[in-house]
């Protein structure tokens, strides 16, 4: 029978967000949110107080009974009884206590090393630390590092199957002798998934059956050429439920109530993605901006990816945005006179006061340009982990994370990615959708034509969980209520001299037709709604490639959004002055032409310049 | 539900106050011995937990560095499983073609042999146990015992939280080295006779002040702001997120408002005044994330029975209309002022957002719309 009501929670790291869907006039709809803190530290150590409290918020704001409040445990009235009682589906899933945060172990860096990395990635988990034979650390170190971190699951992986032992023996040696604690609860033993060599998993077992719970799952890199995730991660995933929340306060009772496993909340956003792109049998990239993460994700050509950068965030981590961009790349965004020692006051204050929001614009324009280089560091981690697997050994160190990959390295064909969605409280707080819209765009410079979107209402992660029993249902919320489609951003890869043209740019939708010459430097919006279908055909000078080859013309059909189709005549990578007086000269002309930030305070940078 | 306009917000604050009953869990990071029982007098440095934690493992190659099959590895060695050894001590010897060739391995640590492993041909030599002493902290009784793993120290003290501190536990004689909250703490106002004392500042602590109280040993400096690149500079590595606490400067820092030149708050700057002279115990650990922790300074009162705790209604968190709030917030970072209004509905401020705010009157009479998150309250 198909459901009427759906409940679903995500118990993040500091507050309990509940959604509440229902099918109103044959559509399903977002129908109200209640939000909590989580609670899962002293007072209160039991996650179903603040799942209780977010719920609570939901009952008073439609009147819709949810939870049976004759008991004193939480219980959720299922399935639906009619008359605003009950709910049919309630799934959740949770980040709370830091989320999942696993230590990874291979045996060659760019092999078996960053494979086991995809697959714990993929599982939603936060990725600690990588060790390897060859990552340059000696034993000792690496010993050292393991007693550190206290994870919550250790993967293990090396060796194809039946070829050499050796290593991955050494590995686990490590492993068993620097017998690391797992991070909560001291009373239950480490989680190790081993998913290397099949040939020695007796004496990985011999090895570590003291002090840790051993489970083996099929070589994640069999052969050399073949790399096989899938079971790794779906004993991440178990291991997350049955072993590592079993020991969080309250999730024993909150297990029991779910109509499906509960899931970290990354791997729920990504499999929201994941299910839009496959439906949509389009490229996708999508990002979730947070306070302490970014996540990166991508389906390319069939190929899904996730990555998180644990230590890029809005607020928690906004100092780590700073230390790894480095202030030169912070202050390229800045249209205003800042100097290095006050951007980093205005940073670093954030950091140590995380809930504090900004004030003025100016300080919102800081925020703003934080995001585009924590996106764009984000980014870069992905695309270093969406690559062809690697066979031979290539040498690499740790700080190459957050270098810059050639575009050759990766996969991913921005003018092929035809889809980039947004999420987190930046993008969707961000007070005008058009600035959500460039902060993307800079970050994730894409080519061609490219949609933009973002969430309304932070709720991807509800409806990942709920797409793995009810996909068409959480598509259709996701499309419908979820997603605002912000525009579509044309822009061609190239460079030239300012003021030169870039393309001529032919229109036609309705009966309007419409003309015009994009220049170097310059961005033109035009305001057309998402239901509007408009025909385009871009004529672009030698100088540029918007997807048919330098020079070549391309026609396409496209939609625009809230904020319209943006025509980026800045080139590709982002042209940016070095002079920072016509630096600044040209953000201000951008700015001012999308209507980025209020007439007023554009017109007080003009002045000052 | 509404809220109405002689309504109250929650808003967070950091604890500050002259008299408040502070009970620290002082916890062994693995299970042990507890040295105390509940109702002993304990002082700051009394030691009242123990435990030894295994020591570090040292992996020697033996297969290798002998260079022969691992299931060989037991024919040569000198020493079997649980055996002491001595660093440099020969544990394995092969010697070959009539003493021509001659190959030992050594060990490299003071230790045991922990395990000679058959499959990989190495042998683990571990460090003798380390043994871990859990100090009181502060001065006070042992108000409960929780066997093996931890006790509870109770005492009354005036207890100020910081914003983010650096370095660890330590305690010392308290010492106001300036006459106001807005004055920097310059090299001049730290003498010799500061070693092992805790120097209060006010708006700021300059690199060379910083640096001579390392050299005298100084245990503390308190100050409102200090500059994120002088820390970067003493501290030897760049910030990233604001988790702290294990710096190794010789003394332990504490900033109580943030980063720049902000003055310590009145209330504050009135509490280390008021208690100078008296010893207090501080801790720079910060970590900013949920389960937040701040850097403190208890100043432990020689008090017994039940006591008026002031200002409850602060720590708690409750703004209403005649809170005095502070603002937290550029371009009024460190304003004080009183909340005339919180408006129920939200309101759109400069940058276009819709937030709930609150309406202050700051010191010198003007009216300023601040969203909520951007205050914290600093007396009723």
């Amino acid at each position: 029978m198909e459901p009427s009501y759906i409940l679903a929670t995500d118990v993040g790291s500091t507050t309990t967000k509940a959604r509440f869907f229902g099918k109103v006039d044959g559509r399903w709809r977002f129908i109200a949110s209640g939000e909590a803190p989580t609670t899962v530290e002293k007072p209160v150590e039991d996650v179903t107080m603040g799942v209780r409290n977010a719920i609570r918020e939901v009952e008073e704001l439609t009147g819709h009974m949810i939870m049976d409040n004759a008991k004193e445990e939480l219980s959720i009235l299922m399935p639906y009884k009619g008359d605003k009682v009950g709910v049919d589906i309630y799934v959740s899933t949770s980040s709370a206590g830091g989320g999942l945060q696993m230590l990874v172990q291979g045996v060659v860096k760019s092999i078996t090393a960053e494979s086991a990395q995809r697959a714990a990635l993929g599982a939603g988990a936060i990725v600690m630390d990588v060790l390897s034979v060859d990552d340059g650390r000696d034993d000792y170190y690496k010993i050292e590092t393991l007693r550190f971190l206290r994870p919550d699951i250790v993967l293990l992986a090396g060796g194809t199957d039946w070829g050499d032992k050796t290593h991955v023996l050494e590995m686990t040696e490590l492993l068993s002798k620097a017998r690391p604690r797992p991070r909560l609860g001291a009373e239950y033993l480490l989680p190790v998934v081993y998913a290397g060599n099949v040939a020695v998993r007796e004496e990985v077992k011999k090895m570590l059956r003291d002090n840790f719970e051993v489970i083996i799952t099929d070589n994640l890199r069999p052969k050399i050429e073949v790399e096989e995730v899938e079971q790794a991660r779906n004993a991440i995933l178990y291991l997350f439920m049955e072993h590592v929340m079993a020991h969080a306060p309250g999730y024993d009772k909150l297990k029991k109530l779910v109509s499906t496993s509960i899931m970290p909340t990354p791997a729920g956003e990504g499999m929201m993605i994941r299910t839009f792109s496959e439906m949509k049998g389009v490229n996708v990239i999508g990002v979730g901006l947070g306070g302490a993460t970014t996540n990166i994700y991508s389906n390319f050509e069939g190929r899904f990816l996730r990555t998180v950068s644990a230590n890029l965030g809005m607020s928690y981590s906004v100092g780590n945005v700073f230390k790894e961009a480095g202030a030169e790349n912070v202050l390229r965004w800045i249209p205003f006179e800042m100097d290095v020692k006050d951007l980093m006051e205005v940073v670093y204050n954030k950091m140590i006061r995380p809930t504090t929001i900004p004030i003025t614009v100016e300080d919102l324009v800081i925020e703003h340009s934080l995001a585009r280089e924590a996106i764009r560091l984000g980014f870069n981690h992905h695309k270093y982990l969406a690559r062809e697997l690697k066979g031979v050994k290539k040498e690499r160190t740790i700080s190459d994370i957050f270098e810059e990959v050639k575009p050759e390295d990766t996969y991913i064909e921005m003018f092929d990615v035809s889809h980039i969605i947004g999420t987190g409280g930046l993008l969707s707080r961000a007070p005008r959708r058009n600035q959500s819209m460039m902060i993307l765009t800079d970050a994730f410079q894409p080519r061609g034509f490219t949609s933009l979107l973002q969430d309304s209402v932070f709720m991807m992660p509800h409806l990942g969980v709920l797409s793995t029993i009810q996909k068409e249902i959480a598509l259709d919320i996701f499309e419908k209520e979820c997603l605002v489609y912000m525009g579509t951003i044309v822009a061609g890869v190239g460079t030239d001299k300012i003021g030169a043209k870039v393309a001529t740019i032919e229109l036609e939708w309705d009966d309007k037709k419409k003309t015009f010459d994009l220049s170097f430097g310059q961005i033109i919006r035009e305001p057309i709604p998402k239901e509007i279908n408009v025909k385009i055909r871009v004529n672009p000078s030698s100088n540029f490639d918007f997807g048919n080859g330098f020079g070549k013309s391309v026609e396409r059909t496209i939609s625009g959004g809230v904020v319209g189709v943006i025509f980026d005549g800045r080139g590709r990578p982002i042209y940016l002055p070095e002079d920072e007086k016509e630096r600044k000269k040209l953000l201000i002309s951008w700015y001012d032409s999308i209507e980025l930030y209020p007439e007023s305070k554009i017109e007080e940078w003009r002045k000052g310049l | 539900m509404s809220v109405s306009e002689e309504s109250f917000a929650y808003t967070p604050g950091l604890r500050v106050t002259p008299l408040t009953y502070v009970r620290k869990l002082r916890s062994l990071p693995v299970k042990g011995q507890i040295l105390v029982k509940v109702g002993d007098p304990v002082e700051f440095d009394t030691i009242v937990a123990r435990c030894y934690l295994e020591g570090m493992p040292q992996i020697l190659k033996v297969a290798e560095l002998l260079d022969v099959d691992t299931e060989e590895v037991p024919r040569y060695l000198l020493k079997k499983k649980g055996d002491p050894v001595k660093k440099g001590e020969i544990i394995a010897r092969l010697r070959a073609a009539f003493g021509l060739i001659n190959k030992t391995v050594l060990s490299p640590i003071d230790g045991y042999v922990e395990d000679i492993n058959e499959i990989t041909g190495n042998i683990t030599i571990r460090e003798p146990q380390r043994p871990v002493e859990v100090a009181a902290y502060v001065r006070g009784k042992i108000d409960e015992v929780i066997p093996q793993e931890a006790v509870v120290v109770g005492t009354w003290a005036a207890y100020v939280q910081g914003i983010i501190g650096f370095s660890g536990e330590r305690f010392g004689e308290l010492r106001v080295a300036v006459s106001n909250p807005e004055d920097i703490l310059t090299p001049d106002k730290i003498f010799e006779s500061d070693h092992g004392k805790i120097i209060v500042g006010g708006s700021f602590v300059n690199l060379d002040a910083l640096e001579k109280a390392r050299k005298i040993g100084v245990k503390g400096i308190i100050t409102g702001g200090a500059d994120i690149e002088d820390l970067e500079k003493l501290i030897g590595t760049r910030m990233g997120v604001a988790i702290t606490g294990r710096e190794e400067l010789g003394f332990t820092l504490i900033l109580t408002e943030g980063f720049g030149k902000l003055p310590i708050s009145d209330k504050a700057f009135e509490i280390l005044k008021d208690n100078e002279g008296k010893i207090a115990a501080i801790n720079g650990a910060t970590q900013v994330r949920a389960g937040v922790l701040r850097p403190e300074i208890i100043i432990p009162k020689n008090l017994s029975g039940k006591m008026k705790i002031e200002d409850e209604d602060v720590e708690e968190g409750k703004m209403k209309v005649g809170s005095i709030i502070r603002i937290i917030r550029y371009p009024y970072f460190g304003k004080l002022g009183r909340v005339v209004r919180l408006p129920v509905e939200l309101m759109k401020i400069e940058t276009e957002s819709l937030v709930r705010v609150v309406e202050v009157e700051l010191e010198d009479g003007k009216r300023v719309i601040i969203p909520r998150a951007d205050v914290e309250i600093v007396t009723e």
